[in-house]
């Protein structure tokens, strides 16, 4: 049934795919509607969400349970009506707890729901360390210091750092019992110096195989032996939600993405077509059932964290479309079904929808996800030309927007720096803008009534060398300790042995950055001191060209500002050889950061937002989004690999006059973005007062759903803050 | 062209009101909109009152005004660059001269004009648009010159001067209460435009009140302070009166 050669006796899914996957060029009016099965469970799925909001966000809880592959036995909604079977532990939307990167923050989350850990749970973490433990008894006061101020935020040190995705198209293409197999002799194969880092490989892989045959345990609970490889779509479709329900039973990370599984999936669909096996309305009903249990995916975690990454994110990303490296694009009738699901189950922000789009794609599919994006805003757009470059024809997207080769590639997730604060740091001496506090070492603090441009340029020079020693410094300890007692076993073992790791720095306040230093370059920016000599607030006198105008002034200030510090990255020592990149991402924590950062130069208030990712600031855009686009595309992505965020929202108006004419026009924006090398875009087509509206009655708007930096959420569940935040954000609307 | 040529339409200039970068509304795919300061006509409802004067604003050479467009190129595929103001045909030798700079860069123009008492003298800028988006504010000439100030023989000079040459034109006229939207000006406009064979489209365009806040900062009394927004029904009604001459929507 497949092409023969495509299935080797390595593990190759990508070959797999490429030999027998069938583009599809047609538009989707073969779609089905929801079958009335999927309407009964969608029902009874919706209840259930309900259920959750009311009870404050939070079902339940097993407080009584380490989770781990094989922890739970089965649990359903409705076994009568799943097609698809299988939650992280026995109930629907209750949530599992997972120590092992943190028991404080197990503690601290189970409190904030008004539950207590038992004694005997709490008790195992007497006598076993945690991944924040070890954390802890590496970090320098320094680094301490860093983390309180915040001018390093959001750092993996007590929760999963996630962001690794498991190739789990390997479960249903090769059975568990052939990756076990492979693990065995990979295992053997290793070099026998038994060296730090060959003791740890081998270390790692024992827990992989471990991992795998947990998995089948798991699997068997429901009734399944996954040993063997899936034979059918139905199949194919479980055997792979089984390698992703393992993976978040197994680690609580911060980013738990899926992949890209439609294309692949694609092929059982259509040779159960040809063979008569199911019906298009099968098929779809499989993938919206699938599609249902990922909108179910949770994760118990903090206010704090909430605070932060809000919305109850799990991004679960699944990576959409894109150009094979043979010429053919790769989007197939399944790309259609999977998105099918939005229309089918109405808007969602999970699964995290991204789109690998290129100019090449065809024009039905294209015109097809506008028409999507109009009428759901659940969708992100990424540059599929700028990064098939780099990582070929099988990477996916982890979180928002880092691009990794399936199975081959994963990264150490670094969070951010908060440049906004480090220019602060530089013209007050590196003590604290807030707290006086001196937190980098000594600098002669900026002097004179009015700034002066290439003085604060050195002084920030020296700041972020200091801050970009630390903040690798502060990862790696970050990373190690993961890997020592938070180990991803289950989603490693679904990679190849040898695999490149990437040190996935982040900046935060880009746009804080760059319209600073161009008001003290173009206009005339006078520091005002308090009692303590702290640069505290800013005058500006005169007009400062600011960044999202297209204005070679200000964008070269950016371009400059992201290639200097991801060179000074690149010159630190990493943690396991790591490949030091970096991102302009900040998903909802650029409400967090403002509030932590002191007044700045270009004129922000303290405790204001930054703009999300790599914004123009709110309202400096003056000249329509065109501008502002190309002012982001203008951004290096080969100084900043791991993605450069941008939040588009426009409301239906501006973009066009008719449906027909929105739909092309969003096309032929994000043709033009992405041929000026843009890499990343959320679009929302929405009106500010329908997000009024909703802040007054949640209870009518149970599913609509907005995309933020890098990611969807119910609008419902963000913070009154963050809802305000982006309800202040630029909407491009009307002359 | 010639270099001498090029340099010398690079040279033209004129003062402009604002430049939009993503124009959806102002003819077909996305638009670099260049709004022209100066326009003769005072019309009621205008939302850019601040572009009457042609000495305010900025000055632009032709020269740097396509330059600019052309670093956005790649998002008006099926699009391309508007003029429009105030009344861009005054300034019709800087609109001819972009208009020859963007066509050597493969780029598409049109105008967004209330045309000329003798549109021949902008037959230029004319030529080199691929369509005119031709504003009649009323047809009925009362009404015109209670609406704008003027009498209506610019608008329809313009419409003969384009159906003699054969240039494709949209017309656009916008429904105001109290002025535009009433069955026997509606019909009389539908009558006098249905002989043109040079019209493509025609757009009726609802009254809004987005330019209300830019009459105030310009010291100036809005008119139009009481007069309500148009909604979907009245468009409705008034594209049967339309559909009756002939028009489809």
């Amino acid at each position: 049934m497949f092409v023969e050669g495509s299935l080797t006796s390595d593990i190759n899914v990508r070959n797999f795919i490429v030999r027998n996957f069938i583009p599809y060029d047609g538009d989707e009016s073969f779609l089905t509607a929801p079958t009335p099965r999927t309407k009964a469970l969608w029902e009874k799925c919706k209840a259930l969400l309900e259920q959750e909001r009311a009870a404050g966000g939070v079902l339940d809880i097993d407080v009584e349970t380490i989770s781990a592959v094989d922890a739970y036995g089965d649990g359903y909604i409705d076994r009568e009506l799943e097609l698809i079977v299988g939650f992280q532990t026995d109930a629907p939307l209750k949530r599992a707890i997972l120590p092992f990167g943190g028991i404080r923050v197990v503690e601290k989350s189970v409190q904030a729901y008004n539950r207590a850990l038992p004694q005997d749970v709490r008790k195992v973490f007497d006598y076993r360390k945690t991944h924040n433990d070890g954390v802890f008894d590496v970090y320098t006061d320094e680094m301490r210091r860093a983390r309180h101020c915040g001018i390093i935020t959001g750092l993996p040190d007590s929760y999963g750092r996630g962001r690794i995705i498991g190739d789990y198209r390997r479960v249903a293409l090769y059975g568990v019992d052939m990756l076990i197999t492979k693990k065995r002799e990979a295992k053997n194969e290793l070099p026998r110096d038994m060296d730090e880092t060959n003791i740890r490989l081998i270390e790692e892989i024992s827990e992989q195989i471990r991992a795998l045959q947990a998995l089948k345990t798991m699997a068997a609970a429901y009734g399944y032996d996954i040993g063997r490889p899936a034979h059918d779509t139905k199949e194919a479709i479980q055997w792979l939600y089984f390698g992703y329900l393992g993976a978040i039973k197994d680690q609580n990370g911060a980013a738990m993405s899926l992949g890209r599984v439609s294309t692949f999936l694609d092929i059982y669909a259509e040779n159960d077509l040809q063979a008569g096996k199911y019906t298009e309305e099968e098929i779809q009903e499989l993938f919206d059932q699938f599609i249902m249990k990922l909108r179910f995916v949770r994760f118990l975690r903090t206010p704090d964290y909430d605070a932060l990454f809000s919305g109850d994110p799990t991004w679960t990303t699944e990576s959409l479309g894109g150009m094979c490296v043979d010429g053919r694009h790769m989007v197939t009738k399944s790309t259609y079904r999977f998105l099918h699901s939005l229309t089918n189950l109405g808007p969602a922000p999970e699964p995290n929808m991204t789109v690998l789009w290129s100019p090449r794609l065809p024009a039905a599919f294209k015109q097809y996800c506008t028409r999507l994006s109009c009428e759901t805003s659940s969708i992100q757009y990424e540059n599929d030309d700028l990064m098939q470059e780099k990582f070929g024809d099988d990477y996916g997207i982890a979180c928002c927007v880092s691009a990794m080769r399936i199975g081959k590639q994963m990264q150490f997730f670094g969070a951010r720096a908060n440049l906004a604060k480090a220019l602060l740091y530089a013209i007050n001496g590196g003590r604290d803008e807030i707290s006086g506090e001196q937190i980098a070492p000594p600098i002669i603090p900026i002097q004179g009534d009015v700034l002066d441009f290439d003085e604060v340029r050195a002084r920030y020079s020296d700041i972020c060398e200091w801050l970009a020693d630390l903040y690798v410094n502060t990862l790696n300890v970050i990373h190690f300790m993961h890997d020592k007692y938070c180990y991803e076993k289950l989603q490693m073992a679904l990679h190849d042995e040898t695999v490149l790791r990437t040190m996935a720095c982040g900046m935060a306040g880009l746009s804080v950055v760059v319209d600073s230093l161009s008001a003290i370059k173009y206009a005339k920016v006078r520091p005002i001191r308090n009692e303590q000599g702290l640069a505290v607030d800013f005058e500006i006198e005169g007009e400062y060209p600011a960044f999202g105008n297209n204005d070679p002034r200000a964008d070269r200030i950016a371009q400059d500002c992201v290639r200097r510090f991801m060179n000074r990255l690149r010159r630190r020592k990493t943690y396991r050889g790591s490949k030091p990149t970096m991102s302009i991402l900040t998903i909802t924590s650029n409400v967090v950061y403002g509030k932590k950062t002191g007044n700045t130069p270009d004129g922000r208030k303290k405790g204001e937002p930054f703009a999300p990712g790599a914004n123009p600031m709110h309202g400096r855009d003056r000249h329509g989004p065109v501008a502002s686009l190309a002012s982001v595309a203008s951004l290096p992505y080969n100084a900043s690999e791991d993605g450069i965020s941008y939040t588009f929202s426009i409301v239906p108006a501006a973009l066009g006059k008719t449906d027909a004419e929105r739909e092309s026009n969003l096309v032929t924006l994000l043709d033009g973005f992405f041929l000026e090398q843009g890499h990343h875009v959320n679009v929302n087509v929405i009106d500010r007062d329908v997000l009024l509206d909703a802040m007054e009655h949640p209870e009518l708007y149970p599913q609509l759903t907005i995309r933020v930096s890098g990611y969807a959420v119910n609008f419902i569940k963000l913070t009154r803050e963050q809802q305000l935040d982006v309800i202040r954000r630029t909407f491009h609307t009307f002359l | 062209m010639l270099d001498a040529t090029r340099k010398a339409l690079r040279a033209q200039s004129a003062h402009l009101y604002h430049t939009e970068t993503f124009g959806t509304v102002d003819g077909p795919g996305v638009r670099f909109v260049a709004f022209l300061q100066g326009c003769p006509l005072r019309c009621v409802y205008c939302h850019n009152p601040d572009s009457v004067d042609i000495e305010q604003g900025e000055r632009r050479t032709a020269g740097s005004l396509v330059r600019e467009i052309l670093r956005y190129r790649n998002y008006y595929k099926g699009g391309g660059v508007t003029f429009s103001g105030g009344e861009p045909l005054l300034s019709h030798p800087f609109v001819a001269a972009c208009e020859a700079l963007l066509a050597e860069e493969g780029m598409e123009s049109l105008i967004d004009t209330a045309g000329l008492e003798n549109p021949e003298v902008a037959a230029e800028a004319i030529a080199g648009a691929k369509l005119i988006l031709l504003d009649i504010k009323a047809h009925d000439d009362a009404l015109h010159l209670r609406l704008t100030g003027h009498h209506n023989t610019a608008g329809r000079r313009t419409l003969a001067y384009c159906e003699e040459i054969g240039k494709p034109v949209w017309i656009r006229h916008v429904l105001v209460p109290g002025y535009t939207l009433d069955e026997e000006a509606l019909g009389g406009l539908a009558a006098y435009l249905r002989p043109f064979t040079c019209i493509q489209k025609v757009e009726l365009l609802p009254f809004h009140k987005f330019g209300e806040p830019k009459w105030a900062s310009c010291g100036r009394k809005y008119a139009l302070a009481s007069t309500p927004a148009v909604g979907k029904d009245q468009l409705d009604w008034a594209w049967e009166i339309f559909a009756k001459a002939g028009f489809s929507r």
